[in-house]
């Protein structure tokens, strides 16, 4: 569906992208993991038009992505790392307008609409403006605001900044819900948990260009075994497995419970998501 | 709902949202209006009597009747006082000038009147610099009532008859005159003396001996605006010179906007859809001259219902300029965000602009107040033709062919400012 190719940005003498390339087809997310300054963003602008490439070239299902207004533009799903609402204008009015501007009219506007705010469960909340929302809110609305013209291709740029994970998780079940209707979804972050998570493959890039891509699975395989230094083990560590470790040259520095944290918070705050009321 | 539809619409509701910036923008120019319009006359009203100060040294019965005509004239408002007086008076601007008559002013201008080679007295006049054009007010004033005062004089009473008698005597011994000349005056002041005669006889008629000479003409004062009932009103200036002032700062606000939206999110979305840039920016447009569009009529609806401004003119060329104007204010606010670089800096350079165009286009003072080659090289500048427009439609009452050029002239600026927006307006800082 969507295929980059081998893509290029310099400002100035800084190569924000040198030589980024990956496919994405219908049904799948592909993740961009890098830290900060990585060239994600760029990389993504460059995808949607936003950013003419110095070299490479953008296309979708075989039809080139430029600056211009191209019918190919209204293929393209784009959620920006920035949150980007008209915060005075009510949830349902930034819809309607950013399907307006895709040529999404009358009847199909209205349940579009809907249906976007029923997804990411603003259908409360849709009269009111998102200069009251939280910010978990305010990521969902920004999504939302890029589904209602039905994209096939969905860009998401790290859409879950600064949300509890609450929102995180409901946004994770809409991305994933997205991906079940066969959206083409690149999804950039710099959150390993995030995309082991929710990526059915992961391109990793530093310095404007791929280190690594493939699988959750064959990532890992790029690690030497003599590196692995962790350990799951079931059931309770004691005193007798402890001397044991430390007769072998082994230091436990840090003994977990069973699950992560994360499980642990949810287990004491509940699923239930943290709208405003 | 078509894109541009959805736009601006976006434009209008973010606009007027804001109540309190709206209500400030339309509340300054309304406010600053009626400042400068009860300034500079208010409403229709009669011309004021100029303050006037008067010393009288002589103290004859001549000085005394020109003092008593001056105070009875109601271009004037007179005041008696001692010369020192008079002078601080005229120094902290209580009266615009004084007159001093010196002594024996009765006499010597009785005895000028007929003598070339007799001693004229000196009138002094004390004014205020800053008031100079009252200058020329006080001296035709004070040049009807003094000709009236002496010849008055001349041609009655005791002065009158011992100023004949000396002059009949100089003339007799003056040997410059040659025999004719000086035939036709001895008879000239024997008719004098016979209407003096008469004059002073007890119930003779008023004739020309009580009477003195007096202004050949008399002036019916009459104002030249719209015509009709209606009379000038100071407001209908001030609301079309503050509301361009505002109007463009509205312009200058929704351009500065539009540099502070390059540098969010929202613009990357706007720029991702399938719109083009001719569009987007040609919606900024249309919603700008809407809302400018709103605020004229905001601020005349103001000026109508409580200063009394009228539209005495043609309603469509006051339409028209208003379009115009709105239009224009528009495409600038555009113009400036192409030319400009960070908000900060270009909302500072835009207002400073706009206080000059303002300035010189009329908007403080009427460009009549304006030495002529100002008057004639502020003719290209755009505030002026609004500005004139609007005078032209609403005080002046002039019909629609006055609009026209206005119109034009504004329309053909606006494209202008358009098209060098398009062209030059980038789309990231
Ligand atoms: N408009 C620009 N002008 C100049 N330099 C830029 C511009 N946009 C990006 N860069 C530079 O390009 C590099 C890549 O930036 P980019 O925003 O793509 O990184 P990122 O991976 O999205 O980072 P982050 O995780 O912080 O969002 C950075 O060094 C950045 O400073
Ligand atoms: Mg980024």
């Amino acid at each position: 569906m969507l295929q980059a190719t081998d893509l290029r940005k310099s400002y100035g003498a800084n190569a924000a992208v040198a030589g980024v390339s990956l496919t994405v087809n219908p049904g799948e997310i592909v993740g961009v993991l890098g830290p900060n300054g990585a060239g994600k963003s760029t990389t993504i602008s460059m995808m949607c038009g936003l950013v003419r490439p110095d070299a490479g070239t953008v296309t979708i299902a075989g039809d080139a992505v430029g600056e211009d207004a191209s019918a190919v533009k209204r293929r393209i799903g784009l959620v920006p790392q920035e949150i980007s609402l008209y915060e005075d204008l009510s949830a349902i009015g930034n819809l309607e307008l950013f399907g307006a501007l895709y040529a999404i009219t009358g009847s199909v506007l209205h349940e579009r609409v809907h249906a976007a705010l029923e997804l990411v469960g603003l259908a409360d909340h849709a009269r009111l403006k998102p200069a009251t929302f939280s910010g978990g809110m305010k990521r969902r609305l920004n999504i939302a605001c890029a589904l209602v013209h039905d994209p096939d291709v969905l860009l998401l740029d790290e859409p879950t900044v600064g949300v509890d994970p609450q929102s995180r998780n409901a946004i994770f079940a809409n991305i994933e819900s997205l991906r079940s209707r066969g959206k083409a979804i690149v999804y950039t972050t710099h959150y390993m948990e995030e995309a082991e998570r929710l990526c059915d493959r992961i391109v990793i890039v530093d310095h404007g260009r791929v280190v690594a891509s493939g699988t959750k699975e064959s990532l890992r395989r790029i690690l030497p075994a003599t590196q692995v230094r962790r350990a799951e083990v079931e059931g309770p560590i004691d005193d007798e497995v402890l001397a044991f470790l430390a007769a072998h040259g082994l230091v436990v520095r840090e003994a977990e419970a069973r699950g992560s944290l994360e499980d642990v918070f949810l287990h004491l705050t509940g699923k239930q998501l943290r709208d405003a009321p | 709902m078509n894109a541009l539809a959805a736009l601006v619409q976006k434009d209008l509701i973010l606009y007027f949202s804001n109540r309190r910036a709206i209500l400030i923008t339309l509340a300054a120019p309304i406010l600053i209006a009626a400042f400068f319009g009860a300034v500079l006359g208010g409403p229709p009203k009669k011309p004021a009597r100029v303050p006037v100060a008067v010393v009288d040294l002589d103290a004859s019965s001549v000085s005394k009747s020109m003092v008593a005509a001056m105070k009875a004239d109601t271009a004037f408002a007179l005041e008696e006082s001692s010369e020192p007086e008079a002078t601080a008076r005229v120094r902290e601007g209580k009266v615009r000038a004084a007159v001093a008559i010196p002594k024996g002013f009765g006499d010597e201008a009785t005895r000028a009147l007929f003598r070339a080679d007799a001693k004229r007295p000196q009138v002094t006049i004390y004014y205020d610099p800053s008031q100079a054009v009252t200058l020329a007010l006080v001296k035709g004033l004070l040049t009807e009532h003094a000709m009236k005062a002496v010849s008055q004089a001349a041609f009655s009473g005791e002065t009158g008859m011992k100023v004949i008698a000396d002059s009949r005597a100089a003339l007799k011994t003056s040997p410059a005159i040659d025999e004719g000349e000086r035939k036709d005056l001895l008879s000239l002041f024997d008719s004098l003396e016979r209407v003096q005669s008469r004059g002073a006889a007890p119930g003779a008629s008023r004739g020309l001996g009580s009477q003195g000479f007096s202004m050949p003409f008399e002036t019916r004062d009459s104002e030249v605006t719209s015509g009709g009932d209606r009379k000038y009103n100071a407001y209908a200036h001030s609301f079309a010179g503050m509301g361009v002032q505002f109007i463009l700062f509205m312009g200058i606000e929704l351009g500065v906007g539009l540099l502070l939206m390059r540098r969010v999110g929202l613009w990357k979305r706007l720029r991702a859809a399938p719109v083009s840039r001719t569009l987007l920016l040609g919606s900024r447009i249309v919603s700008g001259t809407l809302i400018a569009l709103l605020l004229v009529a905001g601020i005349y609806a103001a000026a109508i219902a409580v200063f009394g401004v009228r539209i005495e003119g043609s309603v469509i060329g006051f339409i028209g300029v208003a379009i115009a104007f709105a239009l224009l204010a528009s495409t600038f606010g555009l113009l400036i965000a192409a030319l400009g670089r960070t908000p900060e800096a270009t909302r500072g350079i835009a207002i400073l602009a706009t206080l000059l165009l303002v300035m010189l286009g009329g908007a403080w003072v009427p460009t009549f107040v304006f030495p002529e080659w100002l008057q004639s090289a502020t003719l290209v500048v755009p505030t002026r033709w609004a500005i004139d427009g609007l005078d032209a439609m609403t005080w002046r009452g002039l019909g629609i062919d006055a609009a026209v050029f206005p119109i034009g002239a504004m329309l053909a600026c606006s494209a202008v400012f358009a098209w060098i927006s398009m062209r030059r307006f980038d789309w990231e800082e």
